[in-house]
């Protein structure tokens, strides 16, 4: 199965030059309404990314317009130089933790080896081994102790590494993530924070909706600045400006520059 | 009235309670993935929106088989579907509301059409559609208790018993060969997008699946407790377990209970007390279903009432000192 998967998701070699998300084009409207405006956009090679934006400027409707979860009124989205569609079993993604109920009937194991279900195949068994790999995941955020914990029983901090675990059981070369770092505890921001930094060294990528202007320069390389439309992009040195914050949140960020 | 005899018990009253058992058995367990993607209603918008073309399948065939009133119930069910798009979109109102308009207006066209149409001559009215016939099944096979071991006896199973056990058996080989992705699904349809496994699609075939469950057991037992059935024991299970493998299996026992114990009720339990007359048993399995539910919202063990009541007095003192 896992060969099936490598023949049929292409990465082509890193010297190539093919960037791992290409977007261009794109534009996104929910009842009538424009949501993103002609966003195009080609990712770094590796590495962290931050999309920050005010709210209501479109950044988890980009992370879902990317994943052909919403569908786009134009646009083409390409991963490592081919259509989304092809390339499923190479991207991965961590939701907003309240998008899912927590309520439901699964312990922490089942919702992790749930991230293999595209790898595993319709109709087949969950195997040993593809539990083995969610138990691994677990252990890498810290989780292993709760496997067997219904996921309503954990804390808040506790789910978003189940959510992050999930993904990493995706074994994925390009990640997207709906603000992981949102609300949860300090031990959980470390972990994740770790976590994030041991993907970029095995040289994957990493696109986060990210709220918190405070913390980008210290954790991300690059940033992708939105407010319904592309408003700057690049490392964060040279793109977390007073001049392109104030372009993104309008007057009220005068003075939010976080470089000085 | 008194207890049956056997052979009473073996033409009227064991037909009537396979068919309650399959009947409630498939809902049960269908009911689950409604349930837990907590869209309980919509088992109750299939059941009723599917009437006009049960109704409609019925009069232009003009028999109880059941291809025709099943096509004409599946049509019903699309167009239902298609209709509360329309009218989630163009009145701009949340989808429980498009529903509940809905399925209230196909339903009263389907009484419509059984009250004033052509079926009037013939034998559907509103009390079968409500109340079902378990009653009316009877198997004119068996005589005596060791002709059950002829296989020759069983050939002659009423039409209404093997229908359901074959849906049941269906339901129960769908469910366990794609539990995985009708969980995933229900848990989480944007990760099952992300990863290929296409989320409309099996929410489509849940929806599918409730519709045949209803279509199948109406006929028998009713609509009523086909709306029980696709609820009650999908929440006693969720109240009592934490695993989805403990979840179907005891949303199957529920239903079991519900069944044998609903019928043996309504058949026999007035008998008992004295009464000259049975009750309908497809209402005193409904109540059953829900008393069952009752109590496990008061006695479950983790998640019951007085259980959580427990655990915050115990957790009160602790957090105190």
């Amino acid at each position: 199965m896992l060969q099936r998967l490598r023949t049929r998701n292409f990465i082509p070699p890193a010297d190539a030059g093919v960037s791992p998300l290409s977007v261009s084009g794109l534009s996104v409207a929910y009842h009538r309404q424009l949501a993103l405006h002609d966003v195009n956009w080609t990712a770094p090679t590796g590495g962290l990314v931050a999309v920050v934006g005010p709210n209501g400027a479109g950044k988890s409707t980009f992370l879902k317009a990317v994943l052909g979860l919403v569908t786009p009124l134009a646009g083409t989205v390409e991963v490592y130089g081919r259509p989304l569609a092809q390339q499923r079993g190479l991207i991965g993604y961590v939701p907003q933790r309240e998008s899912v109920d927590w309520d439901f009937p699964v312990n922490a194991l089942d919702v992790v080896t749930m991230g293999r279900y595209g790898m595993i195949g319709w109709g087949r068994r969950i195997t040993g081994a593809h539990k083995r790999a969610g138990m691994e995941a677990l252990d890498r955020v810290g989780m292993a102790d709760y496997a067997r914990r219904q996921i309503g029983q954990l804390s808040g901090g506790q789910q978003q590494r189940v959510f992050l675990a999930r993904a990493l059981a995706q074994e994925a070369r390009l990640y997207f993530m709906d603000e992981p770092l949102a609300g949860v505890d300090a031990a959980t921001e470390q972990t994740i924070l770790a976590v994030l930094r041991e993907l970029e060294a095995e040289g994957r990528t990493v696109i986060c909706v990210h709220h918190d202007l405070q913390t980008v320069a210290a954790t991300f390389d690059h940033v992708l600045m939105l407010n319904r439309t592309l408003v700057a992009t690049g490392p964060v040195a040279d793109t977390l400006t007073d001049a392109n914050l104030r372009l993104a949140y309008g007057q009220r960020a005068s003075g939010l520059s976080l470089l000085s | 009235m008194t207890l049956p005899d056997s052979q009473t018990f073996l033409s009227v009253d064991l037909p009537a309670l396979l068919a309650a058992l399959f009947a409630c058995l498939s809902c049960a367990l269908v009911g689950n993935f409604l349930v837990l993607r907590r869209q309980s209603l919509m088992g109750d918008a299939i059941s009723h929106a599917v009437l006009p073309g049960i109704v409609a399948g019925f009069l232009v065939a003009g028999t109880r088989d059941t291809l025709p009133m099943l096509t004409g119930a599946l049509v019903a069910a699309v167009t239902a579907g298609l209709l509360i798009e329309l009218v989630r979109r163009l009145g701009k109102v949340e989808a429980g509301a498009a529903m509940g308009v809905v399925f209230t207006s196909l339903f009263a066209l389907g009484v419509i059409l059984i009250e004033q149409g052509p079926a009037r001559q013939v034998d559907l009215d509103a009390d079968c559609v409500l109340y079902g016939q378990l009653e009316g099944i009877l198997w004119f096979g068996p005589a005596g208790w060791s002709s059950l071991l002829d296989p020759g006896t069983w050939a002659s199973l009423p039409r209404q018993v093997v229908q359901l056990a074959a849906v049941f058996a269906l339901c129960l080989a769908i469910v366990l060969i794609f539990l995985k992705e009708l969980t995933l699904v229900s848990f989480d349809p944007a990760l099952a997008d992300t990863l290929g496994l296409r989320s409309a699609l099996v929410q489509h075939g849940i929806v599918a699946l409730a519709a045949l469950c209803a279509i199948a057991a109406f006929e028998a037992v009713g609509s009523i407790l086909v709306i029980a059935m696709l609820i009650c024991p999908a929440a006693t299970a969720r109240l009592l377990c934490d695993r989805m493998p403990a979840q179907i299996a005891l949303s199957l026992v529920a239903g079991a209970m519900a069944a044998i114990g609903g019928y043996a009720l309504g058949a026999f339990g007035p008998a008992l007390v004295g009464f000259d007359h049975s009750v309908g048993a497809a209402g005193s399995i409904a109540t059953l279903s829900g008393l069952i539910l009752a109590v496990a919202i008061l006695f479950a063990p983790r998640y019951g009432v007085l259980a959580r009541r427990r655990l915050a007095q115990v957790k009160q003192p602790l957090a105190v000192g």
